[in-house]
Order: structure tokens, then sequence, then C-alpha cells
């Protein structure tokens, strides 16, 4: 997703032009700058201070603090991103403990509290999300760093009598080569903290890359230990003291409310409780399980809702129609694709579609939430603390600054936790008992009131010219609209284009002289919402499998098909294309009975390349053997985060591919749990090879993308293998046969 | 109604409806949150815990149904030594990790069983779900594991 954030990037540290430290005699040395003066920013200044997690000094100075150097040279920094998963607690400190000079063994991660001073980019609000933290927040990271150092050089340096320039820092020491002399940074705090503001430098000297010595190492994860110990790290393990339980349950078809509620609520067991909340009614006990057994043997009543009388086949219809209207609006025209089309030498067409999908985290959804006289106290795994509270204020008008959110671990994102929908009816269920609610969805709750990928349908068209190169693409997309229910990140655009509906498919890389893009918006009453990588998510499938069938019309080889269309603007691409081939030794064959698929895309500013071996038996049972993925993320931090992302992308990329769907029957989701909206088992994982391309560009994103390749990837070697396109998702809705030589 | 269990070693009484899950027996009544829920139907395997030393998913497991010792990851080890979470740290097999304390407990129980499983013993023994795709890491988590077990080193 592309929030303000994002299109305001890189971040201009020189907003923050003013780095100020602070008298710490107890607490270390707290480095921060000071915010944009901003009004909208004014009003939540003070929201840290009830969390208790600030030191007094901090709060005086009105800083937005980053790390804290404590006198026994422990150092804490404080992370304002959500770690789910992918690495960024360990990752984002890499990059200060860098600059820092820092002992690694003496690195502590805390996620930082939901205030202003623990704002990175200065918006109303920020997100984890769109594989932004490390492209957002490297330079401002590696500027705090280097202030830091800086700072206890010269305090050092002044202890000692000696020039700065004569001192140098190393593995949490300053050392006097000279002389031998050497201190440790928690020794050298309180000095340092003392320094005059106007010492301090606004543009430190950085590292250059030559000298780094933790940035782009393999680094191992800082919360490893606490994850396989059974420590109490996410939201559903928080305790709070008088806290009851709730269990949700939604209206079976969107948009539809309880309307048999007094009754339900009158008859409800001793020590009971329910509450009505859009959408859902929530059943308070003593315990999750009372409270979850207590919903389900209601028979609640429900009104129409938005998707009553619907199915996926009236939707598909939806779609279809919107994606054949002539007037939609246009996203891409390039040259006369009408003329080019019809005087092109081969003509292609083809209609492509995808479902809805759910993100189904491993970590149910779950809030505990306290309402309490003077104000509302969360503790969540959000993927944004500071628009949940933005969201909850508008929603309860209670003032932000009122409002205290406690962030914990991930238990999986995905997309998913960027919503409030559990905060909301954890704070109506506190509201109601007047004591703090824990609120946990069961599964199916989870997989039938989901915010989905949206479903998509698309019409393509290609003419290829004499040297059967394509001489015009087009292609118009129909399919619900993010932005329009997410309007905080931006809205429909004015064009009347839903920019999450045409990534990766408005901005082809590959050349072609003529280009008509559309997309148009249907309204299916599904909620939608971002889903790991989001529009890319369906249109690496349309473009790269589309581009699959250009290479057989034109009899030439998928790899060199595209390289040849890349080589000329898409240097980075190529590179990407000729890596994966390499890895998978794509101009030899394969072993009897085996087939590959190639694909590439470029989305959240990296550009992934992956070649799927399967195989089909006779009677039609696919496996996926091995995949190989090369990656150019540009400048990157943890070699080791970059693998584990982009097997974790390919494996959920892979889920979605060959059994991922939700479907609609009588406006209600028909899936449920795992047995019908599953995931990828161990026993079906394929081998994942990982190759970096380190082309040294500008950081790009890697929580995404290693996902949108592999769909097109596994199908395009489905039609090596059978000689069938698959234009439809999930594989597992199509019969295959047994594989037969290409 | 009074519950009589024996966890991580120590008997502990709880006052619950007989047919409550095990796993919520567990997190609520006993604070032991280590043990987690994710799917409620005993398809995920996040609930997993050993009774009488066998992996169970304990999210369907009546908690008047147990008969015998609970350990669960808190009773692992106080201080992540077991082979299996030394062997998680080693091959950093994580990422959320919400699932990875039923996985811990999956691949403990297979080492006591079986100290020198096959590969197809592991792929019998590790069958939970994990959404972030860390199966390639638990693997070799696994592998080094069975080492660790053997030698009381990596």
């Amino acid at each position: 997703m592309k929030t303000d954030q994002e299109k305001n990037n890189p971040v201009v540290l020189s907003r923050r032009s003013f780095v100020q430290s602070t008298a710490a005699t107890v607490a270390g040395l707290v480095l921060g700058f000071h915010l944009p003066a901003n009004p909208m920013r004014r009003s939540e200044a003070f929201a840290a201070e009830a969390e208790g997690k600030v030191s007094s000094e901090a709060k005086e100075a009105k800083l937005n603090t980053w790390l804290r150097i404590a006198p026994d040279g422990v150092i804490t920094i404080y992370v304002a991103r959500s770690e789910m998963g992918q690495g960024v607690f360990t990752s984002m400190s890499m990059i200060i403990a860098e600059e820092l000079e820092a002992d690694w063994s003496k690195i502590r991660v805390e996620p930082a509290p939901s205030g202003p001073e623990f704002n990175y980019t200065g918006q109303p609000f920020e997100i984890t999300g769109g594989s932004m933290s490390i492209r957002t927040t490297w330079d401002i990271l590696q500027r705090i760093g280097a202030i830091a150092r800086h700072m206890l050089v010269a305090a050092a340096a002044q202890k000692w009598g000696v020039t700065p320039e004569s001192c140098h820092a190393e593995q949490g020491f300053v050392v006097h080569k000279a002389s031998g002399r050497k201190a440790g940074f928690g020794e050298l705090t309180a000095a340092a903290a003392a320094l005059p503001v106007d010492t301090i430098p606004k543009e430190p000297k950085l590292k250059t890359r030559a000298e780094y010595k933790l940035i782009g190492k393999p680094m191992k994860r800082l919360d490893t230990p606490a994850k396989v110990s059974g420590k109490p790290l996410f939201g559903i393990d928080v305790v709070v003291p008088d806290m009851v339980y709730a269990a949700v349950r939604h209206s079976p078809v969107f948009g539809g409310e309880c309307s048999n509620f007094a009754e339900l609520a009158k008859a409800m067991p001793a020590g009971t409780t329910l509450v009505k909340t859009t959408g859902a009614i929530i059943a308070v006990a003593d315990s999750w399980w009372t409270a979850k057994t207590v919903i389900g043997g209601l028979e609640p009543k429900w009104t129409k809702g938005a998707t009553t009388g619907q199915s996926s086949e009236t939707i598909e219809k939806k779609l279809r129609t919107a994606a054949s209207g002539k007037k939609n609006p246009v996203a891409t025209k390039k040259g006369e694709p009408d003329k080019a089309l019809a005087t092109a030498k081969t003509k292609l067409e083809a209609e492509y579609s995808t479902p809805f999908l759910a993100h189904t985290p491993m970590e149910p959804l779950n809030c505990t939430a306290h309402v309490k006289p003077d104000g509302i106290e969360i503790w969540v795994g959000t993927q944004s603390h500071t628009l949940t509270k933005l969201l909850v204020s508008n929603a309860t008008k209670v003032p932000q600054d009122k409002i205290v959110v406690h962030t914990t671990y991930l238990g999986g994102g995905f997309g998913r936790r960027a919503g409030s929908d559990e905060v909301m009816q954890a704070i109506v269920a506190s509201k109601a008992v007047g004591k703090p609610v824990k609120l946990i969805w069961s599964r199916e709750e989870d997989v039938q009131h989901d915010f989905y990928r949206p479903a998509t349908l698309v019409k393509m068209k290609a003419g290829l010219g004499e040297d059967g190169l394509p001489v015009a693409i087009t292609a118009s997309i129909a399919g619900p609209s993010i932005m329009k229910r997410w309007t905080v990140f931006g809205g429909v655009g004015k064009d009347g284009i839903d920019m999450t509906t045409i990534e990766g498919l408005a901005d082809l890389k590959y050349e072609c002289p003529n280009q008509h893009i559309q997309a148009a918006i249907v309204d299916t009453g599904v909620p939608v919402g971002f889903w790991r990588s989001v529009g890319s998510s369906h249109n690496a499938f349309y473009v790269e499998s589309f581009m699959d069938e250009l290479a057989h019309a034109a009899k030439q080889d998928p790899y060199k098909f595209r390289r040849a269309l890349l080589e000329k603007s898409h240097p980075r691409f190529v590179k990407v294309l000729d890596t994966v081939a390499r890895m998978s030794k794509w101009e030899t064959p394969p072993a009897e009975g085996r087939f590959r698929g190639i694909a590439i895309a470029e989305s959240f500013g990296s550009i992934v390349g992956e070649v799927a071996e399967i195989s089909v038996t006779a009677d039609g049972r696919l496996t996926v053997h091995k995949v190989w993925v090369a990656v150019d993320c540009g400048r990157y931090v943890n070699p080791d985060t970059i693998v584990a992302q982009m097997e974790g992308g390919v494996v959920y990329g892979l889920s979605a591919a060959l059994r991922g769907q939700i479907t609609l029957r009588n406006g209600r989701v028909e899936q449920s749990n795992f047995h019908d909206a599953s995931m990828l088992a161990p026993y079906e994982m394929p081998e994942v090879a990982v190759e970096i391309v380190d082309s040294g560009e500008a950081p790009g994103g890697v929580g995404e993308p290693g996902v949108p390749p592999i769909a097109p990837a596994v199908t395009n070697a489905i039609f090596a293998a059978t000689g069938k396109r698959l234009r439809t998702l999930p594989i597992s809705n199509h019969k295959l046969t047994g594989g037969k030589p290409t | 109604m009074a519950q009589t269990l024996k966890v991580n070693g120590k008997e502990v009484t709880v006052d619950v409806d007989p047919g409550t899950p095990l796993l919520w027996v567990l997190r609520e009544k006993l604070g032991l949150l280590g043990t987690k829920f994710g799917c409620g139907q005993g398809l995920c395997g996040a609930c997993t815990v050993h009774v009488n030393g066998t992996a169970t998913r304990s999210c369907l497991l009546p908690v008047a149904a147990v008969s015998g010792e609970v350990t669960t990851i808190e009773g692992l080890s106080s201080d992540n030594s077991h082979p299996a979470q030394r062997a998680w740290i080693e091959a950093d097999a994580p990422q959320c990790g919400y699932c990875q304390s039923g996985q811990v407990m999956a691949c403990a129980a297979l080492l006591k069983a079986k100290p020198n499983p096959t590969e197809a013993d592991i792929s019998a023994a590790m069958t939970n779900l994990c959404r972030c795709g860390t199966y390639g890491k638990i693997r070799k988590a696994v592998q080094i594991a069975v080492k660790i077990n053997a030698k009381g080193e990596v």
C-alpha cells in the first residue's frame, strides 16, 4: 500500500533541524529530535507521558525519542514499527548500532509507545505496511546512531583533555589510541548528555559502505530466544488485573445487524453479558471458553446486509460486465493500441480472474481494552498504533491524549492488523461491563469476517508483430476498491482509479509501443483490505501468465522473450532474470517429469524473479519441488531477513495459488477454518533457494515482494507440463492431467 | 467443578467446567501463556503440549479427559536449554513466532520418542502449520536438535 509516508519518501531530516540531548544523571543518554511544529501533533504531545515509558527528561524536552544509553552500557532502541515476524526490530536496530559503533550484545529493543516522541515521519499516523520500514527509516536511524557516537566521542575527549579527532568509537567504547585510554559508552552518558546543544552536529559524518561491520552481514534475530521460551509476547497473552473475556459473533451476511438482541440479552446465563455492536454481538464472561460457548449457543436473527442474495457467481458476473465496459477510467495510454491490435500479425485475447483471499494470521485477532472514566487504555498487536489511536478517537470522541495504545508483538500481520475492528469491539465490551475486556475472535470469525484481498477480473489483449514481439497490450481490470474503504490512506484517485487495483499492471516494464490499461471499481458488499503484496498479488499473476502466453505464441523461450523486452530500459530486471535463470539452470532441461515456470515482478521498490520446478502425476497431483528466488532490493541491512522474507513470501503466495479462495453463497463466506481456508502444510514445502542481487540502489521492501511472482511461476510451469493454461486461481479448482513434455 | 492436574511437575486444582479444553485452563486459569490458540479445531498445532510425553493438541482436549502429566513450553526448561530450544535459536527459526511454542513442543516429543529420527519420522512428527512459512528453518532446527540431543552440543 502506498501512504503519504511513502509518497513523501525520502524523509527529510532537515525538518527535524534541531537535535537535543537531555541532562541525564540517572536515565543515561536519551537521544531524540524536536518535532516539526505542527498543530495536529501538538494535540497528542503528551500521550506518551501516560504510558510511563519515557524518561521524565525526554518528556520535558518533548523529544521524539530513538535510543537510550544507560550508565551500565545497555542500549535501548525504541522501534516505532511493529514486529510481526518480518524482522524489523533486529534490522532497524542494526542500522543504529552500526553508526553508533555499539557492542551488539548490549542492544535491547522495545516497541515504542504511541506518543509523538516516537514518530519517524512526522505524519499524523504511521503504519507498518507497504514493506516500508527500512525504506522510510534508514537515513534517520543512521544519523541518530552517528550523532550519539559523535556525542560520546566528544564527551570522552573532553574528559581526557584531548581532541575529539584523536578518539574513535569501537564496539561500545571510545578509544584514544595515542594514550591507550578507553571508556565504555555507559560511563560517558552523563558527560555526553551535558554537552552544549550547539556542539552536536546536525549532519554527522556517516560511515561508507566499506566501513560497515553490521549492515549487510547476516545477523540473528534479537527476538528469537523470547519466541522459543513461551514468554507472553503477543496481544492474546496480555493480562490485566480484573480482566474479563469476550467472544464475538458477526452477522453471517456482511452488513447485517442483530434484530433480536434484546430478547437474547435477557436470556443470558448468570455471570455473562451480551453486548451489541455494529454487525456483531459480543458475549462477556469470566473465561473465553465460557463466552465462546455461550455465544455459540445463541440463536441470533440478522437483518439483510450488503451481500444478501450475492454469491461468487453473481460477483464474477458483475466483475466481467465492468471489465467489459468501454469507458472505464484509463490508467495508462500509449500510442494507438486499437490500431496496432487491428493490424497485428498474431492476436491474443484472454480473461483472467482471482478470488477473494483471507489473511489468517496464526494469532487470531484480539484486543484488550479498558475504558476508564478518564480515558481508554488498549493493548493490541497492531500494524499501526498511531492509526489505532486516531480511529478510536474518531469513533469514541475521546481525545487522542486520553488514549493509550500498548503495542505487543504480532502473531502475523500480512495487512490484517492494519485495521481496528477488534479494537472497537473490545472498547464497546469494556464500556458495557465497566472492566478491562480481552476480546478474542475464533478462527471461524476470522475466516468469515476478514477484510479480504479483492477478487478481480481482467480482460487482456495483445498483438505480436512479424518478429514475434508485442506491438500492443491492453488490459481492463475490475474489482472492489480498497481505497474507497480506507480513505485514511488517500482514498480513490480523482481519476476514479484505485491505485491498489492497478499496481503492477498499469506500469508494464516490458517494451511495447502501444498500451491501454483501464480499471473499474465494482462494489460487492464484501469488505476488502490490504493483503500481503496488495494489487501485485493478482496483477503479477495476470501480467506474467499473459507474457508467458505471448512467449509461447511467439515460439520463444519464456525467459529469453522477457529478457529481450526488458533489455533496453530495465537492466536491474535483466540482472534478476539472468540470476534466477542461472540459479535454476533454466537453459538445461530439468529431470524427466519435472517442468519449470518463470516469472518476475517489481513491487514495493524491489524486483523479484522466481522459477518454480514442478511435477504433475498421471492422475493430476501437483507437486512444487523447488523454487529459486533472485531478489534485488537495493541496499540491504540483514541478508538473513531477506532470505526469510522471500521464503515466507513464496509460502504465502503458494498457499493462495494452490488452494486459497474465499467464496460466497447466499451472501455468506463458505470457508470457516484451516480445513477449507488452508495454508501450505509442512509436507508441501518446496526447497527454496534465495540469492540477493546486490545492486546497491535505494533500499526496497522485502516483506511483500516475494509473494507476487510465485503464482505465475507455478502456473507457467503447469502449462509447460500439461499444455493447460490456468487463467483462474486457485489451482485446486482445475483438474490437471498427467504431465507431458514441452 | 474442581479438576486436579499435574502440570510442569506441580499438582494444581482448578475450578472449571469439565468440558473446558485444556488449552484454556492452561492459559486463563494457570497463566501458562506460551501455549497458543490458533484454530480451536486441532488443525494447526499452535496449542501443542505434552501429555505423558506425547505431543497433544490441547484445544480440543477436555480438561476432565486429561490423564497423566502435562508439560507446556514453560516446563520444557526455564532457560531455553532444552535441545529443541537451543536448536531453534541456532537455526533462528521463528518469524512472528506465534506457532513456534507448538513447533518446539512437537520436536521435543519427537526427540523423546525417536532420538534418531529418519527424515520420514520428522515429516510425520512435524505437522504443525506456520503462516509465516518457516518450514525450511524448522526442518533445519529439528536436525540440529537431534544432534544436540545426541551429543549434548551442536
